[in-house]
């Protein structure tokens, strides 16, 4: 639309500018977001501010419309590209500025399963919330968890899957957990569209999310409850 | 084989499918083939295979639809697609069978094969029919692909190959087939399956009545 194209955005006061970053996530313009991100950092903001003020607010406005059904998977995915681009400016900046680390998370789908863009999503987002995210990728089997888990030592290990075919091999991995002594080291995050409250129960996870922005507060919950028992006991 | 006269029989003597609309050509194809005339079918739009969360709700409202208008003899023509368990649920309740498999993929190619294939098809992006007359439509269009080919990579860039596992030799849908591979990046396959399980689900449905 042309009257949009005159926006300028170094001409937007902050407010007005973190505003139209919302909407231009929401659009998926990758351009604008790179932009609107270096401006804000050219004005003094810190890249973590940047980050959760600008770029994860955006996202999760367009998770709230995809989970209402107004937007559907490309719109998602346009988004994401859009985050990213801005996330791939602030990432080495958020590491120099010692941005706060809340945890850390090993996630992959699980073997026999190849969908991948809740499971990207999901990493971006905690991601974006301070969380140091290990992705393995597709295809996971149990080797593939448990050789991640011991490289990075992650307090949190996610699990997706979207064929109901490949859900049920969720419950091989916690198994071969408990069998080895080592589920309760850590806290288990699954989901996925097919899954369910009652699935995630059933598997002996300790949570299911029904989307990003819930696998984000289930994190935080999860890990603020750690460091109450490591400062009480 | 059953006769006219059955068509006109009351409701009660009578099944009715209630499937998706990815199937329901094919579903047709077979009543008329094994002249099941007292077999009638209504579909829930063919979209709902992008939104799996709508399957089983609707589902309820159409069995219990069914049993308003008179129909004892209900068949669910779904496999579970994606519902995890909730379209079962429905059909538990309302004492109804639906086809068995985790999706019409599956059942095509019989689910017994496709059970056992274990990890062939790991990387396979199956085509049928349905998909090779709508891949503009119902594939190309939902995933945002003709605005945006620049998703195609984030979509399909584990995909290897595209397997037309097809329910009638149709050249037409076939070129369509290939032409839906090339337009992936993938390399293209044919297997003609006929109706799979879908035909021996539809005649113990047709056949309970
Ligand atoms: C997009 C899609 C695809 C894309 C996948 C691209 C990719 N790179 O992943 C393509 C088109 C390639 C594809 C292929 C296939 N698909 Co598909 N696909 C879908 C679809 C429409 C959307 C999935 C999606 O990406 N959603 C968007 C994301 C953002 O949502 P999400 O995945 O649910 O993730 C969110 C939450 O679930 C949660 N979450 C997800 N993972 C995790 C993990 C953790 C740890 C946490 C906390 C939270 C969490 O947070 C996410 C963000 O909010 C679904 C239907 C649906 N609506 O779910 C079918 C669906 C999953 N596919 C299905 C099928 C059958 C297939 C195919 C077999 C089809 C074919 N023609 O071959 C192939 C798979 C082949 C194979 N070899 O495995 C079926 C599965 C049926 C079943 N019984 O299980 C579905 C349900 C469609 C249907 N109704 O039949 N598919």
């Amino acid at each position: 639309m042309s009257d949009e194209d005159e926006i300028i955005l170094s001409e937007l006061d902050d407010d007005e500018l973190v505003a139209q970053m919302h909407d231009d996530l929401y659009d998926g313009l990758k351009e604008e977001i790179e932009e609107g991100t270096n401006i804000l950092l050219g004005r003094g903001w810190t890249p973590y501010d940047v980050l959760t003020k600008a770029l994860v607010e955006g996202m999760r406005i367009v998770g709230i419309d995809f989970r209402d059904g107004i937007l559907f998977v490309p719109e998602v995915l346009l988004a994401a590209n859009a985050m990213k681009s801005g996330m791939t400016i602030l990432r080495p900046l958020l590491a120099e500025t010692g941005a706060p680390k809340l945890g850390s998370m090993v996630i992959g789908t699980v073997k026999g399963d190849i969908h991948d863009i809740g499971k990207n999503l999901v990493g971006m987002m905690m991601e974006g919330a301070g969380f140091d995210v290990h992705d393995i990728g597709i295809n996971t089997d149990v080797d593939g968890y448990l050789a991640a888990i011991d490289e990075h030592q992650p307090d949190i290990l996610g699990m997706s899957a979207l064929l109901t075919t490949t859900m049920p091999y969720m419950k091989v991995v916690i198994d071969t957990m408990i069998e080895k002594g080592m589920r309760d080291d850590y806290t288990i995050l699954v989901g996925g569209a097919p899954l369910n409250e009652d699935f995630g129960k059933a598997i002996g996870a300790d949570a299911y999310c029904r989307d990003a922005a819930v696998a984000v507060e289930t994190a935080k919950e999860f890990m603020a409850r750690k460091h109450n028992q490591m400062a009480t006991g | 084989m059953t006769s006219k006269l059955q068509a006109e029989a009351s409701p009660a003597k009578r099944v009715r499918v209630i499937g998706c609309g990815m199937i329901a050509r094919e579903v047709l194809a077979i009543n008329e083939q094994l002249g099941f005339d007292h077999v009638d079918l209504k579909c829930l739009p063919a979209e709902y295979h992008h939104h799996p969360e709508r399957i089983a709700p609707e589902m309820d409202k159409a069995i219990a639809r069914a049993r308003e208008e008179g129909f004892e003899n209900i068949f669910v023509g779904y496999a579970d697609c994606g519902t995890g368990g909730e379209l079962d649920k429905v059909c538990m309740k309302h004492g109804v069978e639906r086809i068995a498999g985790p999706h019409c993929f599956s059942f095509y190619m019989g689910n017994q094969q496709f059970a056992e294939a274990d990890g062939d098809y790991l990387t396979t992006f199956f085509i049928t029919d349905f998909l090779a007359r709508h891949f503009e439509t119902f594939m190309k269009r939902p995933l945002g692909l003709d605005r945006h080919p620049e998703l195609l990579p984030m979509y399909f860039g584990n995909y290897t190959r595209a397997l037309y596992l097809a329910q009638t030799e149709d050249p037409e849908l076939e070129a369509n087939a290939r032409e839906a591979a090339d337009f992936l990046g993938l390399e293209y396959e044919y297997r003609f399956t006929g109706f799979g399980d879908l035909t021996p689900a539809l005649s113990e449905a047709a056949n309970s009545a």
